[in-house]
C-alpha cells in the first residue's frame, strides 16, 4: 500500500500539474490511475486538500465512474463489449466462454488477469469486440481473446 | 508507390498494424520505395483493412488484407479504385468527405481538400451572418435530440457573460455507432475547424472535446491534431492571423454512458459526478461552470465546416421534410456489408438494411433491427419502409438517434434484449431520479416475471415504462421503454415462447 512522503509529493505534483485547468478533477484522477494502477484510498485527502474538498466528494466521484478502480486490477486486462450490436453477433456466447476459460467471472481477477465487461468500443460492425491491455480486437473469439491476455 | 493502410481502431482491430509491417518487409525484399499513409477508415468495415495504392492517379482498394497476402498489392488487381465502388458512388459524403481520403495528422493535406475554407469565410462574417448560414442550413443535433444547431447557437450568442464555451459531445457510447470515431480518428481538423467556427459564431474562446476513455486511438488523434493546430495558428490566441482567439483541449471521460447526456457531461467535465441535471436553466444559458455553453455532437460541429464551405443551401437541398442535409448513417450488428454510408435523409429502413447493408452477416433471415442505440426502438421487418428521417421515426414509435442501426438475425431473443435494455439501464443510471434509478431494477424483475409466465406482469410493465418515459429526467430513464415497449409490441410471441419454454 502507497505511503510515506514520496507518495502524497507525487499526489499532489500530480494535482498541481493540473491546477490551472478548468474542472482538473478527472485529469487528475486518471493521472493517479495512470501511475498506480488504482485510485490508492491515501490519494484521496490528499487529492481533497489539494482541490479544496471534502474527501467525500473526491471519493463520490471516483466510486461514480467506472473507469476508476479503488484495488489495483491484474497485470492484464480483458475488457469485453456486451452491448447490442456484439450481441447480435455472439457476445453473450464469447463472454461464456471468456469467463469459463479465465476463471473468473464479470469484474474479477484470477492469474493475474482482470475481466471487465465494456459497453461499445465502437467496433460494431465487425463484433464481437473485445480489448486486452488497450488494443481492440474484432471479430473476437475464445482463443484470440484468451490467447493474448494469457 | 504511396500506400494507404487505415489507423482506424476497426481497421488496426482486424490487422492493419501487421499489414503495414508486412507491407514495408515486402519493399524491402523488392528493393521498392513505399510511403505509407495511415489514413481513417472509407468505412466499408468489412473490406478493413482496405490497403489503397496509388496507381496512374487512381487509388486501388486490396481487402480485406491480411499480412500474408500482402504481395497482392505490389502486383495484383485488387477491387479496383476505391472511389468507383457502388457502396461510395451511392454516397452523398460532405461530413466524411475527406475521411479515409486524405492524412489525419497532414494540415496541408486537409488544406488541399477543401479544409479551412469554411472558417475562412467565417472569419470575413460577423456572428449574426454565421448563426443565419448554420440556422438556413437546415442541420439539427446530429446525436440524437435533432435539435436545430442554429437555434442554440443565437441563444448563447445572445447571452451576456464574460466567458463562454464550445463544448463537443464525443461521448459516442451508443451500442452500433462509431461516427464519430470515424470522424475524429479519420479527419480531426474538420472537428476542430468546426468548434472554432461554433467559437467565432457565439463568442467563445475555449472549446473541449468531451471523449470517452473508450476510444484510446480517436483521444491519441486528436490530441496530436490539436498540437499540430495550434502550432500552424489554427488555434491559439490568432485563429488564422485573424487577431481573433480560440482554443481547446480534449476532456477524456471515464466510462460512464450517462455522461453522453448534456447535462451530466458538463458536471463531468467540471469534475464532479456525472449527475444529470434538471433543466431549465439550458446549459446555452449556463451549462459549463455556470457560463452560456454550446454544447453539440462530433457530427453536428463537424459538418458546420462544409455548410460554410459549400454555403446553406447546398447543404439543405439534401434530406427530407424537416430533415434536411445528410446524415452518416452507420449500419452494424448481424449484417453483410457494415460500415459507414453518409447519405441525404429519405432512405427506407429496408434500402439501408437490405440493398446496402446486403442483410445478415449469418446468412439467415433479418428479424429486427434497432435503430438510434440502446435507447432505440427495434423495428421488426415489417416495419422497415419507415424512410429516415426525425419526425418519420418519431411517427413510427421509434428515434433515429444517432443514426446507428444493429442488425439482428431470426436467432435473436427479443425478450433478454427487452431485458437486456432494463439491466443496462440500471447500470448506467446516474440514480439522480426515481424512475430512471428503481424504475430500471423494477423493469429487470417484471420482465423475468413475464417470462416466467405471470401474464399480469405485462400490463405492470407497460405502466412502468410509461412512468419512466413521462418522469425521467434524460433519455436514459426516459427513452429506456423504447426497447423494451417495442420488443413487447413487435415480438410478443417471443415473450410467449420464452414462457412456454419455462413452463
Amino acid at each position: 500500500m502507497p505511503t510515506g512522503d514520496d507518495f502524497e509529493a507525487t499526489v499532489s505534483a500530480i494535482c498541481a500539474a493540473h491546477a490551472d485547468r478548468e474542472g482538473p478533477m478527472l485529469p487528475i484522477l486518471h493521472d493517479v490511475q495512470a501511475e498506480y494502477g488504482y485510485i490508492p484510498q491515501e490519494a484521496m485527502p490528499v487529492i481533497a486538500k489539494r482541490m479544496n474538498v471534502s474527501r467525500a466528494e473526491v471519493h463520490g466521484v471516483v466510486s461514480f465512474y467506472h473507469d476508476f478502480r479503488e484495488t489495483p486490477a491484474g497485470a492484464r486486462v480483458v475488457k469485453l463489449c456486451r452491448a447490442e450490436a456484439c450481441k447480435s453477433v455472439g457476445a453473450d456466447a464469447l463472454a461464456d466462454d471468456v469467463r469459463a476459460r479465465l476463471g473468473v467471472d464479470w469484474h474479477g481477477t484470477k492469474d493475474g488477469v482482470t475481466l471487465e465487461p465494456v459497453y461499445c468500443l465502437g467496433l460494431c460492425a465487425c463484433g464481437p469486440s473485445a480489448m486486452v491491455d488497450g488494443r481492440p480486437i474484432a471479430r473476437a473469439d475464445v482463443d484470440a481473446v484468451c490467447g493474448v491476455a494469457s | 508507390m504511396k500506400v494507404w493502410v487505415p489507423r482506424d481502431a476497426a481497421a488496426r482491430s482486424l490487422g492493419a498494424d501487421a499489414v503495414v509491417d508486412a507491407i514495408r518487409d515486402e519493399a524491402a525484399r523488392r528493393g521498392e520505395t513505399v510511403e505509407i499513409v495511415r489514413n481513417g477508415s472509407r468505412g466499408m468495415i468489412w473490406l478493413e483493412p482496405l490497403v489503397e495504392v496509388e496507381r496512374d492517379g487512381v487509388r486501388i482498394g486490396f481487402g480485406p488484407m491480411r499480412a500474408a497476402d500482402v504481395a497482392q498489392v505490389f502486383d495484383g488487381d485488387g477491387l479496383g479504385a476505391v472511389d468507383e465502388l457502388p457502396w461510395m458512388k451511392r454516397q452523398s459524403r460532405l461530413t466524411f468527405q475527406r475521411v479515409g481520403v486524405i492524412d489525419p495528422l497532414s494540415l496541408p493535406d486537409y488544406a488541399a481538400h477543401g479544409g479551412l475554407a469554411g472558417l475562412r469565410r467565417a472569419l470575413e462574417m460577423t456572428q449574426d451572418e454565421i448563426v443565419t448560414e448554420v440556422t438556413d442550413s437546415g442541420l439539427r443535433g446530429r446525436g440524437g435530440a435533432g435539435f436545430p444547431t442554429g437555434i442554440k447557437w443565437k441563444t448563447v450568442q445572445l447571452a451576456e457573460a464574460p466567458r463562454k464555451y464550445i463544448v463537443c459531445n464525443a461521448d459516442e457510447g451508443d451500442s452500433g455507432t462509431f461516427a464519430d470515431r470515424m470522424l475524429m480518428e479519420g479527419d480531426p481538423f474538420t472537428l476542430i475547424e468546426g468548434m472554432a467556427i461554433a467559437g467565432l459564431a457565439v463568442g467563445a474562446v475555449q472549446g473541449y472535446v468531451y471523449l470517452r476513455s473508450e476510444y484510446p486511438d480517436a483521444i491519441e488523434v486528436m490530441e496530436k491534431a490539436i498540437a499540430i493546430a495550434r502550432r500552424e495558428g489554427v488555434l491559439g490566441g490568432d485563429v488564422l492571423g485573424s487577431g481573433r482567439a480560440f482554443d481547446m483541449e480534449v476532456r477524456v471521460g471515464a466510462g460512464a454512458y450517462v455522461c453522453g447526456e448534456e447535462t451530466s457531461l458538463l458536471n463531468s467535465l467540471e469534475g464532479k459526478r456525472g449527475v444529470v441535471r434538471a433543466k431549465p436553466p439550458l446549459p446555452a444559458l449556463e451549462g459549463f461552470l455556470g457560463r452560456p455553453t454550446v454544447v453539440n455532437n462530433v457530427i453536428s460541429l463537424a459538418t458546420v465546416p462544409v455548410i460554410l464551405e459549400k454555403g446553406a443551401a447546398a447543404y439543405a437541398e439534401f434530406g427530407l421534410g424537416r430533415s434536411r442535409g445528410t446524415i452518416p448513417i452507420q449500419i452494424a450488428g448481424n449484417v453483410q456489408f457494415g460500415g459507414l454510408f453518409e447519405a441525404g435523409f429519405g432512405m427506407s429502413l429496408s434500402e439501408i438494411v437490405n440493398d446496402i447493408g446486403g442483410g445478415t452477416r449469418s446468412g439467415r433471415p433479418v428479424k429486427a433491427a434497432q435503430v438510434g442505440g440502446p435507447l432505440g426502438a427495434y423495428f421488426p421487418v415489417s416495419g422497415f419502409d419507415v424512410p429516415f428521417g426525425y419526425e418519420e421515426f418519431d411517427g413510427a414509435g421509434g428515434l433515429i438517434g444517432h443514426a446507428g442501426i444493429v442488425v439482428f438475425d431470426d436467432t435473436a431473443d427479443m425478450a433478454g434484449m427487452a431485458r437486456f435494455a432494463m439491466e443496462f439501464c440500471a447500470v448506467e443510471s446516474c440514480g439522480k431520479c426515481t424512475p430512471c434509478r428503481i424504475g430500471a431494477v423494477r423493469g429487470v424483475e417484471t420482465i423475468d416475471r413475464i417470462v416466467a409466465g405471470d401474464e399480469g406482469a405485462i400490463e405492470l410493465l407497460t405502466d412502468l415504462c410509461e412512468t419512466m418515459k413521462d418522469g425521467s429526467l434524460c433519455a436514459l430513464g426516459g427513452f429506456t421503454p423504447y426497447p423494451v415497449m417495442s420488443a413487447l409490441t413487435h415480438f410478443p410471441d417471443e415473450f410467449g415462447k420464452r414462457r412456454e419454454a419455462a413452463e
